[in-house]
């Protein structure tokens, strides 16, 4: 893998800083890791109830929460029928997805708010446990890409 | 009988599933590939059962984990389960947050830095070093992230490296990940006590 295709460094880009450079190859490996991780976690084979281009869809919708539009567009070109839930402020109500959505937000953004009652909804709204687990996985996956990237844009601004 | 655990500590709780995990007895050959169950090792945690319902997702996750927390070189393996503390107290991550402010007290043998946080949160009196760690892993946690140049500075002014910065930022990320899992599909529990 070349790690200057990975979708966090491609969203962060190259660094003229030495220093930057060294602290990126000297974890080379996590970078690797991290976009395996982005195969596993928006492409997977078993995708249960949420297939790629939903999850593409969603991870826009994240990245576009977290103030990260490069790489919302980034996600967003590969969401297909269901860009229109890219926008934050598209409920998902006409795809009966509403209840995902409101879900998927609140953990993304007010995740120390998320109680009992927020699973037992989904569980209600029909979706299954595995598909629970898999939804955790794939906004907790985003909360730490988009950290990452955030990271590494502060460290290049500060040796610009 | 159990009740959840909604203070800060350092005495690691249980944990409780909100959903149904994996039946170990129902595992597919892949689950119990990623559960490293054996013949001779076939204790599995519910929370490993649990994340074993997107089979996938684990199997990547837990060597990327590894990597970021005990790799070598870098930042100390102390001061990246500060990290990990500082998203899991914005996050409210009981469990997480008593898990490596434990590990942080043993690695450090200091167990003055993390009575402090959970004692002040924000206004705890750290050394500035720690201090710098904390407030960028608290800052670049929350949603969305508020990590500003003036936090780097402060990462500069208490000597971390460029290396160690990267360290943070990893390792506060991971544990934006891993708060998304432990506190959003279980409770943090304990027995009650009898008399």
């Amino acid at each position: 893998m070349n790690l200057f295709e990975t979708t966090v460094l491609r969203n962060v880009g190259a660094s003229d800083d030495a220093e930057v450079s060294n602290a990126i190859l000297a974890r080379a490996k996590v970078l690797g890791m991290t976009q395996d991780a982005e195969d596993a976690v928006l492409r997977p084979k078993d995708f249960g109830a949420f297939d790629h281009d939903l999850r593409a869809a969603l991870a826009a919708r994240i990245a576009f929460l977290a103030g990260d539009e490069p790489l919302a567009a980034h996600y967003h070109a590969n969401s297909k029928n269901y860009s229109a839930l890219t926008s934050p402020s598209e409920k998902g109500i006409s795809e009966g997805l509403d209840e995902v959505l409101s879900f998927v937000d609140k953990v993304a953004n007010q995740t120390k708010d998320i109680a009992a009652e927020d699973i037992s909804r989904l569980q209600a709204s029909g979706v299954s446990d595995a598909d629970i687990v898999r939804l955790c996985e794939l906004v907790a996956f985003m909360a730490f890409q988009t950290r990452v990237i955030a990271g590494l844009r502060l460290m290049q601004r500060e040796a610009a | 009988m159990t009740h959840i655990v909604t203070k800060f500590t350092r005495s690691v709780p249980d944990w409780r599933p909100r959903v149904v995990p994996v039946k170990l007895e129902d595992a597919t050959p892949e689950q119990l590939d990623a559960l490293k169950v054996t013949p001779s090792n076939t204790k599995v945690s519910d929370y490993v059962l649990t994340l074993a319902h997107d089979v996938e997702s684990l199997s990547v996750r837990s060597p990327l984990f590894n990597a970021i927390m005990y790799d070598r070189g870098g930042m100390s393996r102390a001061e990246r389960e500060l990290g990990a503390l500082g998203a899991s107290m914005v996050n409210h991550c009981i469990y997480c947050a008593a898990v490596h402010a434990d590990r942080h007290a043993k690695l450090a043998r200091d167990e003055s830095v993390t009575d402090e946080l959970f004692a002040k949160g924000e206004r705890a009196d750290l050394n500035p070093r720690d201090r710098a760690i904390f407030d960028f892993s608290r800052k670049a946690a929350e949603a969305p992230p508020t990590a500003g140049p003036e936090d780097i500075d402060a990462l500069r002014k208490a000597g971390l490296s460029g290396e160690e910065i990267f360290d943070l930022i990893l390792s506060s990320a991971l544990f934006g990940w891993a708060n998304r899992l432990m506190h959003v599909l279980g409770d943090p529990v304990r027995q009650k006590e009898t008399a």
